[in-house]
């Protein structure tokens, strides 16, 4: 029993190591936030002041204005889109690999090699880039990744359902809307949820696809300049914004896919 | 074709189209681009040509290639030897408390990038929290140069995709037959021996999932090595950017981009190789 105790303090201890190390530097960022000198030297007490200033930058808020534009339209299109295709591929009779390897490589694909493809595309077609040229890429990844939670909910859906209601004279049309759709939508919105997260919080497609200039700037491609050129503390402010909007609307998701699970 | 499948294409068709467009056009594209030749101001001719694969070869472009493949090498080592000990820690931790912990080691994941690793620089630049905390424990030397070093860089991979290399082992483990681990200890192996005969080989498939993952986001990493290594160590993710944005070589940073997808196959289909094998044998020790 020793035994088991001294397995069990020690898997104790790695949890605390580990999360340790995931969530402290977080933590750290979150603080200074609110540390009036801004610096990491000392605490020289709690204050506002650069929430306040953050609210006052009109670059910031310009590109933040982007940023949801972009996240926005990207997830109603790649929600429609990547549901469709969970649809198609779960409701087909036998695997298809090239389908598969289709679906799966906007996730590995490294997103330098995806983001210079796309430059190339765009600068090939002559096309003026800006935040519709981001909007098409971002649909790209964010497809996918709702693909994969939806599909993740059809595995366990029983299709027989939909065989009663079309026996009892529903048509295909009703039968999506009727008993379909409302048992794929919470995964749905997880998946949704998720794509916006990533289109939020994605920096160098991005950059690659937003033309010259910063009128279509997005709060990454700002944050990546501020680090660049210069710390300030308005950037632990705007960090804490963002994690907290990320961290809200991944619980939100999460929540979302284990209410379905445990129906 | 029966009409289920008609219709199962054309749900799965504006999809297609999009991928098809957006994706693998672009992909052929630069695919073509890196067969052609620089033309002046940043454009391209087209005369065929292998130089631009032959340069990639060339000992300027092979060390960053060495570089990039060591320091992601070193990422995948340490994310795996710090993941597999988290993911059994989660696994021993109560059923129910199992997929709140998982949620959580991975939540950080689907934060924002470039914000977990500006974290970094806070805590290790000249003036951050790490030396100031040694400064505090009564160190009052020099400063220690931590960031702008492979140090830092590795550091900043390993925490960034530390999360997903913990799920993918978790997966692996959870699914792991306790009575095999158990056999073993009845048959008189020591824990030690259980685990290095049993259950370590028995997980290498999730092992080999998050390796890869961490191994191929790394090596094609442009945010980490530009940001924590303050741009002296140059990966191949720096060197196609500064080919289609600054020197306007876009051929050459075509043909660097294709090593990395080329790299990205590979492992991809070994991996799948390898865990189809493994799945296999594990069947037949079942069956026989």
């Amino acid at each position: 029993m020793a035994d088991a105790l001294r397995i069990k303090l020690t898997g104790r201890a790695i949890l605390v190591l580990v999360f340790g190390f995931l969530y402290l530097p977080i933590a750290v960022l979150v603080l200074l936030s609110f540390n009036d000198s801004g610096l990491p030297t000392s605490w020289s007490g709690f204050s506002l002041r650069w929430y306040v200033s953050l609210a006052g930058n009109s670059d910031i808020l310009h590109a933040a204005w982007n940023t949801l534009i972009v996240a926005v339209v990207a997830t109603i299109i790649a929600t429609i889109l990547g549901t469709m295709l969970a649809i198609g591929m779960e409701t087909r009779k036998r695997r298809s690999t090239p389908l598969e390897a289709l679906a799966f490589a906007p996730m590995v694909i490294p997103d330098i090699v995806l983001a210079v493809a796309l430059l190339t595309l765009f600068s090939r077609l002559n096309v003026a880039m800006g935040l519709h040229t981001i909007i098409v890429s971002h649909v790209i990844f964010d497809l996918a990744f709702v693909c994969s939670v939806v599909r993740a909910r059809l595995k366990n859906f029983d299709f027989s359902i939909v065989e009663a209601s079309r026996d009892l004279g529903a048509s295909s049309f009703t039968t999506f809307w009727r008993v379909t759709f409302p048992v794929l939508l919470p995964a749905i919105v997880a998946g949704a949820l998720l794509a916006f997260t990533l289109s939020v919080d994605e920096f160098i497609i991005a950059f690659f696809t937003a033309g010259a200039g910063r009128a279509s700037i997005t709060l990454p491609m700002q944050i990546y300049s501020m680090i660049r050129f210069g710390i300030t503390p308005e950037i632990n402010a705007l960090a804490t914004i963002v994690m907290g909007v990320s961290a809200t609307v991944l619980l939100i998701s999460q929540w979302l896919n284990k209410e379905q699970m445990t129906r | 074709m029966s009409s289920q499948t008609a219709r199962s294409n054309l749900m799965a068709l504006p999809a297609i189209a999009w991928l098809g467009l957006f994706m693998i056009v672009p992909c052929v594209i630069v695919f073509a681009y890196a067969f052609l030749t620089r033309g002046l101001y940043g454009g391209v001719e087209y005369t065929l040509t292998s130089d631009n694969f032959l340069r990639v070869i060339d000992p300027l472009y092979a060390k960053i290639f060495l570089t990039s493949v060591r320091i992601a090498g070193l990422a995948t080592l340490f994310a795996i030897l710090i993941a597999y000990p988290a993911a059994y820690a989660i696994c021993l931790a109560p059923k129910r408390a199992q997929p709140m912990l998982l949620f959580f080691a991975v939540l950080p994941f689907w934060s924002n990038y470039l914000i977990r690793t500006y974290a970094w620089i806070v805590l290790l630049n000249r003036e951050g929290l790490i030396n100031n905390l040694l400064r505090w424990l009564g160190y009052d030397g020099e400063p220690l140069s931590l960031l702008y070093s492979e140090g830092a860089v590795i550091v900043g991979l390993v925490y960034n995709y530390l999360p997903f290399v913990i799920l993918a082992i978790y997966s692996s483990l959870s699914r792991l037959n306790g009575e095999l681990v158990e056999a073993s200890r009845d048959l008189g192996a020591g824990r030690i021996r259980t685990f290095w005969r049993v259950t370590l080989p028995l997980t290498m498939p999730g092992v080999a999932a998050g390796g890869v993952f961490i191994f191929v986001l790394s090596i094609g990493n442009f945010v980490t090595p530009a940001l924590l290594g303050g741009g002296r160590f140059q990966m191949i993710g720096n060197l196609v950017y500064d080919q289609f944005l600054t020197a306007n070589d876009w051929p050459f940073g075509a043909a660097l981009g294709m090593v990395l997808i080329a790299v990205m196959v590979t492992l991809l289909l070994l991996q799948a190789r390898a865990s189809a094998r493994f799945s296999g044998e594990t069947a037949e020790a079942k069956n026989g």
